[in-house]
């Protein structure tokens, strides 16, 4: 009997396992929701609904760039020029406000730079086989000196941001809704339904869990890398514009705090940075969790020292627990 | 002639040859940088022996980061938190030295080494004993260290021993010889030296250019790969208190040192996949990378195209680099 027992236990921590490993939302889910009963009792009556359209509205950036890690760490990649393309599109958008093109013009110079960048980018991981953490850090060096010039070239117009996207950045329906929803929604239904159910989305899993078995039954990688930093650079440029209208600022160095924490936003949501493992889902909710969790620590009235310190400390164990859980046993 | 007399003859290229071949990224590198030199002159006439010592005090902290993240990726790691342990023993070194005597202060310097080595372990064991990549790891630990940094002081401040700040200013024996070239010659060649030769040291190699095989061959794993990190620690304090002694100051915000260690150590020609390269391809790389900032600023070239420079550079000679290795792979 007590082998039976013992068998029914080991059945129900494998079930558990297979809980966490192919349903990694659940687990984050439920963390998010601890996150947030935590604040409650830290100060009660903060959790409203106007609260839940601010940690919203501040997640969808967050949310956007940890799209860009997502995808290109299910190719075994990662994206390290996302900042520095974000800032670019949002500061360039802004130089254009009183421009005879104005914003519109902007923006559509922002997302062509962006994915010229992501081209070239993709160009080199895909064509010429360069690791993508060293390809990307080249791009955002490349990216933030041509901003740069362009700061010193277009200094006597003045920049501001575009009210449009301050509108979408950071006002609200009924004071709860972010209307950077409007933005976002579909760009998680085009990633979500594109990774599921496009041969394009099966092919960045397939490079990622085993590129000789991909390239061997036919893949052609390079074609697939290219589209996929394109696609990133796109994302992250629209992920700037609509930071810059969050925040109502534009520089060259706006998004470089998000840069960190959407490689940390997509980890936690259980994208496996080796690549064939993950979804935007999770990295949907790991950037929600990282944006209460600062809130959190921000109502708890710590020092910004210990702030980081338990934010780093946090990422960390939640890392660990994530891979004793979904380790092969 | 006899058949002794040409083995004789042949001996010597027989070695040089095997030895250029296996450290000829470095050598194009050295090569690359005596051009830059002589091209720095020509457009430069007064680049002169003082500039070379400003030049040598410049890059020490970032050369110094690059040895540090050269180990781990030997080591098949990835240390993004060197650039935050940076920010903890700089003002660690800086605030303890404040308003203390100068023999006091070489006791400091041993402490922040220690602390360093202390850092580095903590980032080693998180690493074997969580078995979350490396870079995720190390990546939250650069939040947790840069806290620590400003744990010890919100604004930058303290200051640094006069016998530490001397220390990499002037020259050696000759005017173009740098006294902070030599330093960093010196603790390069201390540590690593000694090191590479015994077993730990070729335990990182193996490691690094495959796990699993080393794991077969009885090379302690984890063990192997938390004395790199340890190392990394130890070479980041280093270059911390190269910040120190150059900046006089502790700044409690991480600098942009992290991803140009990285930079650095590729063009340096250690390969990110491990167990490949040395420490001197990515010292050489930093002053090379220096030293093109220069140069933009002599050609009154705006020092914002030196970074798009240096992307390009990067991107061009890690391209050359895996073309190479295509054709190699190929032929």
């Amino acid at each position: 009997m007590s082998a039976a027992v013992h068998a029914g236990r080991r059945l129900d921590t494998a079930a558990w396992r297979n809980l966490f490993r192919d349903r990694p939302l659940i687990p984050l889910t439920a963390l998010l929701i601890v996150l947030v009963a935590a604040i409650q009792i830290a100060d009660p009556g903060i959790v409203n609904l106007p609260w839940c359209g601010l940690i919203m509205r501040a997640s969808v950036p967050l949310a956007i760039l940890g799209g860009c890690q997502t995808l290109t760490m299910l190719t075994g990649g990662i994206d390290l020029s996302v900042a520095s393309i974000a800032s670019m599109a949002g500061f360039v958008t802004a130089t254009f406000v009183h421009s005879p093109g104005g914003w519109v013009e902007g923006m559509a110079v922002g997302l062509v730079a962006a994915a010229l960048a992501g081209l070239v980018t993709g160009i080199g991981v895909g064509v010429f086989r360069v690791h993508p953490l060293i390809m990307t850090l080249a791009m955002s060096f490349v990216v933030l000196g041509f901003s740069n010039v362009w700061q010193l070239q277009t200094l006597q117009t003045g920049a501001g941001v575009p009210d449009q996207l301050r509108w979408v950045g950071s006002t609200t329906l009924f004071d709860i809704i972010p209307y950077s929803l409007l933005v976002f929604v579909p760009l998680t239904l085009l990633i979500l339904l594109g990774l599921r159910r496009t041969g394009f989305g099966r092919l960045l899993f397939a490079i990622g869990d085993n590129p000789v078995a991909a390239r061997l039954s036919g893949v052609r990688s390079w074609q697939v890398l290219i589209v996929l930093y394109v696609i990133s650079a796109l994302l992250a440029a629209i992920a700037g514009l609509v930071l810059s209208g969050f925040t109502n600022t534009a520089s060259v160095s706006l998004a470089d705090p998000y840069l960190l924490s959407s490689v940390a936003a997509a980890v936690l949501g259980g994208t496996s940075i080796m690549g064939g493992r993950g979804g935007f889902g999770g990295t949907i909710v790991g950037a929600l969790i990282l944006t209460v969790l600062t809130a959190l620590l921000t109502v708890l009235g710590l020092p910004e020292p210990a702030r980081q310190i338990l934010f780093g400390s946090i990422i960390v164990a939640v890392a660990a627990a994530y891979t004793r859980v979904t380790a092969e046993a | 002639m006899t058949a002794a007399q040409l083995i004789a003859r042949r001996r010597p290229l027989d070695a040089v040859a095997p030895w250029a071949r296996r450290n000829a990224w470095t050598l194009g590198l050295v090569a690359f940088l005596a051009l830059l030199l002589v091209y720095t002159k020509l457009i430069q006439a007064s680049y002169d022996s003082f500039a070379v010592q400003y030049l040598a005090i410049g890059v020490l902290p970032l050369a110094l980061a690059a040895v540090a993240q050269a180990v781990v990726v030997m080591c098949g790691g990835i240390d993004l938190s060197i650039g935050s342990m940076m920010a903890v023993t700089n003002v660690v070194c800086a605030m303890m030295m404040l308003h203390h005597s100068e023999q006091y202060g070489v006791v400091v310097v041993l402490v922040v080494l220690l602390l360093g080595l202390v850092l580095g372990a903590i980032n080693g064991a998180l690493v074997v004993l969580t078995r979350v990549p490396d870079i995720v790891v190390t990546l939250a630990m650069s939040f947790v260290w840069a806290g620590c940094a400003l744990l010890v002081t919100a604004a930058p401040g303290g200051s640094a021993s006069e016998w530490l700040t001397n220390l990499v200013l002037g020259s050696v024996v000759s005017v173009w010889i740098p006294q902070s070239a030599v330093v960093l010659a010196i603790v390069v060649a201390v540590v690593w030296i000694p090191l590479s030769r015994s077993r730990l040291g070729l335990s990182i190699y193996a490691v690094g250019s495959n796990r699993l095989a080393a794991f077969r061959s009885g090379v302690p794993v984890g063990r192997t790969k938390f004395a790199a990190y340890a190392l990394t620690g130890l070479f980041s304090a280093f270059a911390g208190l190269a910040l120190t002694a150059s900046t006089g100051i502790g700044t409690p915000v991480p600098g942009p040192y992290t991803l140009m260690s990285v930079a650095a150590v590729v063009l340096g020609g250690v390969s990110l996949a491990g167990g490949r390269g040395g420490l001197l391809g990515p010292i050489i790389a930093v002053v090379v990378l220096q030293l093109i900032r220069t140069d933009m600023t002599f050609l009154n070239i705006d020092t914002n195209y030196a970074y798009i420079a240096q992307g390009l550079i990067l991107v061009g000679v890690v391209m050359f680099g895996s073309l190479v290795q295509m054709r190699r792979s190929r032929a």
